[in-house]
């Protein structure tokens, strides 16, 4: 294929909680509670960040690293499960604050954890015929889970956004494909605050037999096996799935090394895989391959087969933080402003 | 133009005053001035108003014919208008009556200023503060009138080693001027300490830095000079009216240590009254936020850039000093209803002039200047006042 | 406030879209239809051109606001400030993602896209821009006291004049 990563960027708020201090309030092991969990701590979004804030700042470091023109983007889609408004789309204001509009389509995606992987295969697709020149896809969120909840230990905010194209390709896709099915394991019905799950049905039949089965048909398609790949990205609703699934499939702990992330920023859903490549892609030498497979509840995988190409010596990866200054600094926050910031205190008055 | 002469002066207490309507208070300054006047009520030919948000106050807008009606004269069909001019408005007004004057075009006007805040949630009288400032540019990405003041504060700090204490004894010089104010809002005295640990509002600007949301209207009748005698006792001459604007926003400004407005209009009020600073012993000024009290005093000429801080500390501008500052309480203590301040600055060097402001009197007063504000200084008036006997 | 009179200004909120007098080469925020500034003031009416500030700038002032703006109080207290830009317009905006204390008058910051403000929670959300203290993290070679503009100022071959 011609299609490829041209450019890309991550951004994650800059505040943090650890499960010790969640834990504190509920009066649970928080600290045992993240190491089941393999999450160290989570990023909160300032009171002032959203989906669209978050969408932007990544999609505008994308944009300087490549030197692209904005008014070259042909299609901007944003995948989110926490889109700020339910109708009015999350891609017009982003498209507007990159200088992108009016000459531009634009949507936004919604499939669980997987709205962003969906959104690079459709920008693929579309750069791939030739309908669009650039094609930007970003996966970004600021994930809540209720207050108590098992979830609220994990879900957390932060975005990666991917500049498609055909010209200076750093990352060029070799194969993409879904395994897609009906399987209710995580929702949250219109006009719920917090999203519902399964419990334990997460896990199993939901999250790893997706993302298993979609990974062994890309590797199976293309001929390929663990070893043939430098990196591998897995979706990362905790630190402990992703490691599980890995091993279970054959990879090593250097492999998933740099494509792993939640551990240290949480489970930034949509943006979860995407902020795990770009890490990978902050590190990455030419000609390397990379697997990264994307999971959804409800529930889906996207499987990609990626391999860097000599371009990205040249790429411009001194402009915006790199992934690993997110993974590793941050103001960490008591319980009761994270609550204040994440709208979870009810307020009086009008 | 001819020479213009205060006739006769008016003022309502200040304060917060629950059982009072707005058009009760304009009424009631306006009418005391004119009996202070001694003038028959068929000789006034226009009045002028300052007032800076009543439609959203008390939803009313029309407010001059609305208190020429009552204070009844409403079928006289004589010119009202009002004049806005954020904190400014009331001065503005008295600009405004003087040019009529001084024109020829009418003999006797009152100017009015009123103000009712109390009538709207405090959260609302400051979203209206806040309008003095450049809405789309400065309120929106938030903003507040004191927010802006505390940016000239922390910039006058660190360009001339202004202290925080130096500020700080703005408003408990105004408590101490008030307590001999019976008109004034807040005649409790305070200490430094107290307005160092008060409240923060915006850093380094605290409660107590900062003038209260006030009801309150004052008045004054102007007429010419040559005529004065038969009217008063001692008319008081305005020697110079001046109005000087700059841009609407802080960020846009030259310099933010300095009013430029301020400077001009004082500038052009000494060329026009053929007077210098030095020449005044008691002045009204801008104290709705401390450091806008230092501030002024540099602009208007009274001492050197930047030595402000050190001189008001020093009791320069106390009583006793070589300009008493804010005899009345000023803004902070006196009160701020915005479209009544600069009428009430008038007020008061009246008083003072005509050697009627009992045991607050500042003795020898011959020179009187009046200085209020609009926003962070797009707009200044600057007024001298003289006594001519 | 009404949702077209945010909305008429996104271009100016979102993208620090300014202006520059093509006679005395001075640059405003937001931009201006004549230049107060140059002695030709009636000659440049029609003569200032588009131009997009970089969002790079240091502070010149600053407050920390406990007492808020409308629609600010949930972030007290709250840093104001006046941002100096490279290009020279003073801008009014927040200081986020620090520690109030640890502002200071000439700290580097750039801009960033943050909710300015919501009407109410069934309302419209608007945007605009806040600033971030620039930390050498975000290895910013682009910008940081350079007037060279940047890619998303002045997009490789084509005009933005629109914007």
């Amino acid at each position: 294929m011609e299609a490829g990563i041209v450019s890309y960027g991550a951004y994650v708020p800059r505040y943090r909680i650890t499960p010790t201090e969640i834990g504190k309030v509920w009066g649970v092991d928080g600290a045992g509670m993240g190491q089941g969990l393999n999450v160290h701590r989570k990023s909160v979004p300032a009171p002032d960040e959203d989906t669209i804030t978050i969408s932007t700042e990544a999609l505008r470091t994308a944009l300087i690293r490549g030197a692209i023109d904005p008014q070259e983007i042909g299609a901007l889609y944003v995948g989110s499960e926490s889109h700020p408004y339910a109708v009015k789309p999350t891609a017009t204001v982003v498209a507007q604050a990159v200088g992108a509009t009016p000459n531009l389509t634009a949507a936004d995606f919604e499939f669980a954890c997987k709205a962003g992987t969906a959104a690079i295969q459709t920008c693929l697709g579309l750069v791939e015929s030739r309908m669009v020149r650039y094609g930007v896809a970003i996966g970004s969120d600021t994930s809540q889970g209720a207050p108590g909840d098992a979830l609220e230990y994990s879900a957390s905010a932060g975005g990666a956004a991917f500049v498609i194209g055909r010209e200076r390709v750093i990352c060029s896709l070799r194969k993409t494909l879904s395994y897609t099915t009906d399987t209710p394991d995580f929702w949250r019905r219109e006009g719920e605050r917090y999203p519902s799950h399964g419990g334990r049905f997460t896990g199993e039949p939901a999250y790893f037999r997706h993302v298993t089965e979609c990974g062994r048909r890309l590797m199976e398609d293309v001929g390929s096996t663990p070893r043939d790949y430098a990196h591998v990205v897995f979706h990362q609703p905790n630190g402990k799935f992703p490691q599980r699934v890995g091993k279970q499939m054959g990879f090593t702990e250097e492999q998933m090394r740099h494509g792993l992330v939640t551990p240290y920023i949480g489970n930034t859903y949509s943006g979860a895989a995407l902020i795990g490549l770009a890490n990978v892609l902050d590190y990455a030498q030419p000609h390397e391959r990379i697997l990264m497979v994307g999971y959804g509840s409800g529930a889906g995988s996207d499987a990609f087969d990626f391999e860097t190409t000599e371009e990205i010596a040249r790429f411009d990866r001194g402009y915006g933080r790199p992934v690993q200054d997110y993974l590793d600094h941050g103001i960490e926050l008591p319980y009761a402003v994270y609550a204040k910031f994440r709208g979870k205190i009810h307020m009086g008055g009008g | 133009m001819r020479e213009v002469a205060v006739l006769g002066a008016g003022q309502t207490k200040f304060g917060e005053l629950w059982d009072r309507s707005f058009r009760e208070i304009g009424i009631e300054a306006g009418l005391q001035a004119l009996v202070d006047a001694k003038l028959e009520s068929a000789q006034l030919q226009g009045l002028f108003l300052g007032n800076m948000a009543a439609g959203r106050l008390i939803d009313q807008e029309q407010i001059a014919p609305l208190i020429l009606d009552y204070a009844g004269l409403g079928n006289r069909n004589l010119p009202a208008v009002r004049v806005e001019g954020g904190g400014a408005s009331g001065a503005l007004a008295l600009h405004a009556g003087y040019l009529a004057v001084a024109s020829g075009q009418y003999d006797f006007v009152v100017v009015g200023g009123a103000e009712k805040l109390t009538d709207v949630p405090d959260i609302t009288g400051n979203q209206i503060t806040d309008s003095a400032a450049d809405h789309e540019w400065e309120v929106v990405f938030g903003a507040t009138l004191p927010g802006l003041w505390a940016l000239i504060a922390r910039r006058h700090m660190y360009q001339y080693g202004t202290k925080r204490e130096e500020f700080a004894a703005v408003p408990v010089q105004d408590h101490e001027m008030a307590a001999k104010n019976p008109n004034a809002h807040y005649r409790n005295k305070i200490t430094l300490e107290q307005v160092l640990g008060a409240t923060p509002v915006a850093q380094p600007l605290g409660m107590l830095d900062c003038a209260p949301l006030s009801d309150g209207a004052a008045a004054v009748v102007l007429g010419p000079m040559e005529v004065a005698r038969k009217y008063t006792d001692t008319p008081i001459r305005i020697s110079a009216s001046q109005v000087a604007c700059d841009t609407m926003a802080l960020h846009h400004r030259r310099d933010i240590t300095t009013l430029d407005s301020t400077a001009v209009a004082a500038r052009r009020a000494f060329q026009q009254a053929r007077r210098t600073p030095e020449n005044v012993q008691i002045a009204e000024i801008f104290d709705g936020y401390s450091i806008g009290a230092l501030v002024a005093l540099e602009d208007l000429g009274f001492v050197a850039k930047g030595a402000s801080g050190a001189a008001f500390a020093a009791g320069e501008f106390g009583r006793g000093g070589r300009v008493v500052v804010n005899s009345s309480g000023g803004l902070k203590a006196q009160g701020r209803p915005f479209g009544a301040v600069g009428v009430a600055q008038v007020v008061e060097l009246v008083r003072q002039l005509r050697g009627d402001a009992k045991d607050r009197q500042v003795a020898g007063a011959n020179l009187g200047l009046a200085h209020d504000v609009g926003g962070t200084g797009a707009t200044s008036v600057v007024h001298l006042l003289e006594r001519t006997n | 406030m009404s949702i077209a009179r945010f909305w008429r200004e996104t271009p100016r909120r979102y993208n620090l879209g300014g202006s520059k007098c093509s006679i005395c080469s001075t640059v405003y925020f937001p931009p201006r239809s004549v230049c107060p500034t140059c002695t030709h003031h009636r000659r440049s009416i029609g003569k200032m051109q588009p131009l997009q500030l970089c969002g790079d700038g240091e502070v010149f002032s600053f407050s920390i606001v406990q007492d808020a703006a409308e629609g600010f109080e949930m972030q007290v207290p709250y840093v104001l400030a006046l941002v100096k830009t490279v290009e020279g317009p003073m801008l009014t905006g927040q200081i986020v993602d620090v520690d109030p204390a640890e502002v200071k008058i000439g700290m580097p910051v750039h801009a960033m896209f943050r909710k300015l403000r919501e009407e109410g929670r069934a309302g419209v959300i608007h945007y605009g821009y806040k600033f971030a203290p620039s930390t050498a993290e975000d290895r910013r070679p682009h910008r940081g006291g350079s007037h060279e503009p940047s890619p998303m100022a002045e997009p490789p071959g084509r005009s933005r004049a629109s914007a």
